[in-house]
């Protein structure tokens, strides 16, 4: 048991960093998550994700491998698709979802274009997989103060964020907060995606996201539980992740966001609400 | 009688267009107001313009230093998400918006409110049930709990009767008279002309443009329905700049 479970972190130094790292993202990356999948918006926070890409490469162009930089390149490429997809949702006729397929697109292909400038295949590897055992200290602390920051945003915001999602005609009649708490939203899922970026890539930073929010989606009706659940599956599984990978010698973000789709699988499976088990064999129907 | 709210030549409407259309008048405090027309004839607009919501296109709706809080507004159902995970004592307990805000905490005194609110719509025991769990009638009783938590001096309710059967209509019909009788300003818009001819002492026709507006009976004569029918017919895609909007 030791061995299996205790061990590669005791022993190992990478493993506890990346332990650290994947436990931290998880506390908000996960309920952020919920909120992204109550609100619809699972597809943009896979672009958003992706609309990092260009700018920490940008980052990378100038500094290279600079944390500092791509993270700082990073917030400010993501924020801006955030508002741009969302401003050529309004104001033309494409809707939404066509608007952020042609930002995904754009700035993938941008992204990678950057790094090939100046950086190798191993470069361009890790920013789109990330590098979980290679996290360092200064990057597990702009991990932890962009969870700290999330968490405190959150619980300042999650009345009328909930509030916004249930009934957004109600919000606007009892306070004018609705646009901001939904910019700052936005925000929030940036800085995770951000800070997930540091660890697992551009193309799996989304995973500790929407798969543990996906996933808590069939085991209550309750938003606030739902977050919770969240946040233990995102944490089992980034730790399992790390352990499966480290005993099989897998790629490590891969590994996590397995463990995570796993979770989900099962989820699926056998959740009580809604899950196919469920539906398949509901049970002899009740009294009342 | 003090008005309660005032529109003083109010145009409201979207991307230009007027769907309320020149309104001017008072809504007395106290008063039980029913809001009738056609489809399209700017009723819900009215209501959305009154919360503040939509701004006018031209005039001016005074709500004599009442602030949005003071006002409770029950929009269509369309527009809540059914579908998200939340507990219908969550859903009510949104009506303490106003006391507890961002962050103020719900306490014993609150949750009291709480429960008296869910037992007067007669939701007693779903107080833990999910919202996509509710029937239609079910919904629309814990609304109005939420919006008797509300304690506000001006209600608006959007359709409340909606595909409601007749015991759910006349359990919320009781809470609108209580309001009445505690002296509050009640608006709703309806499309069942019994009902408004029973409940209703106050009625305004509108069809964009106000057709009639006083005391129920006279308001919804033959000939200002008749009106009303054909005026809202008439809607041109490529109308002009109104000259009276000076």
């Amino acid at each position: 048991m030791y061995g299996l479970f205790i061990a590669p972190f005791a022993e190992f130094d990478f493993m506890r960093r990346a332990l650290a790292g994947v436990v931290i993202l998880s506390l908000s990356a996960a309920p952020i998550g919920i909120f992204l999948m109550l609100r619809r918006m699972s597809l943009a926070g896979d672009v958003m994700a992706h609309a990092i890409l260009p700018g920490a490469a940008l980052g990378f162009l100038l500094a290279g491998l600079d944390l500092f930089a791509m993270t700082a390149g990073g917030i400010a490429a993501g924020i801006t698709v955030a508002v741009l997809a969302g401003l050529v949702a309004r104001f033309t006729e494409l809707k939404e979802d066509a608007a952020l397929a042609a930002f995904y697109l754009v700035s993938l292909a941008l992204g990678v274009t950057l790094i090939s400038l100046k950086g190798s295949n191993v470069d361009l590897f890790r920013v789109l997989f990330g590098s979980v055992l290679a996290l360092d200290n200064p990057t597990i602390y702009v991990i932890a103060s962009f969870t700290t920051f999330s968490l405190l945003a959150l619980a300042l915001i999650w009345r009328p964020l909930v509030l916004e999602c249930v009934d957004p005609g109600f919000l606007r009649s009892v306070s004018g907060s609705g646009t901001a708490v939904h910019l700052l939203f936005l925000t929030l899922v940036v800085l995770n995606l951000v800070a997930a970026f540091h660890a697992l890539g551009t193309l799996l930073a989304v995973g500790m996201m929407m798969l543990p929010a996906a996933a808590a989606r069939f085991w209550t009706q309750d938003v606030t539980r739902m977050a919770a659940i969240s946040v233990v599956m995102g944490m089992v599984s980034g730790i399992g992740g790390l352990l499966v990978s480290f005993h099989f010698n897998l790629p490590t973000g891969p590994a996590v966001i397995l463990a995570a789709g796993v979770f989900y699988a099962f989820s699926v499976l056998l959740g009580p609400v809604g899950g196919l088990r469920k539906r398949l064999s509901p049970g002899r129907h009740l009294e009342a | 009688m003090t008005a309660a709210l005032a529109f003083q030549n109010l145009t409201l409407g979207y991307d230009r267009h007027p769907a309320v259309h020149h309104l001017s008048g008072e809504i007395g405090e106290g008063s039980l107001l029913a809001v009738v027309g056609p489809n399209g004839a700017g009723k819900s607009t009215l209501l959305k313009g009154i919360v503040g919501v939509l701004r006018p296109l031209g005039g001016k709706i005074s709500r004599n230093g009442l602030n949005a809080n003071d006002i409770a507004y029950l929009p269509q159902i369309a527009e809540i998400d059914r579908s998200f995970p939340i507990s219908v004592y969550d859903l009510v307990a949104m009506g303490l918006w106003k006391r507890a805000g961002l962050l103020g905490g719900i306490g014993g005194a609150h949750r009291g409110k709480i429960s008296q609110a869910i037992e007067a719509v007669g939701l007693r025991g779903f107080e833990s049930r999910a919202i996509g769990t509710l029937s239609g009638g079910q919904m629309q009783r814990a609304l109005f709990a939420r919006l008797l938590l509300q304690d506000a001096r001006i209600i608006l309710l959007d359709e409340p009767f909606a595909s409601l059967d007749s015991k759910t209509v006349s359990d919320l019909l009781e809470l609108v008279h209580r309001w009445h009788g505690e002296k509050r300003t009640v608006v709703a818009v309806l499309h069942d002309f019994e009902m408004v001819k029973r409940h209703f002492p106050e009625a305004l026709l509108l069809a964009r443009e106000p057709v009639a507006w006083g005391k129920t009976a006279e308001t919804l004569s033959p000939e200002n329905l008749l009106k009303a029918r054909r005026m809202s017919e008439a809607f041109d895609d490529r109308a002009g700049i109104c000259e009276d909007a000076a």
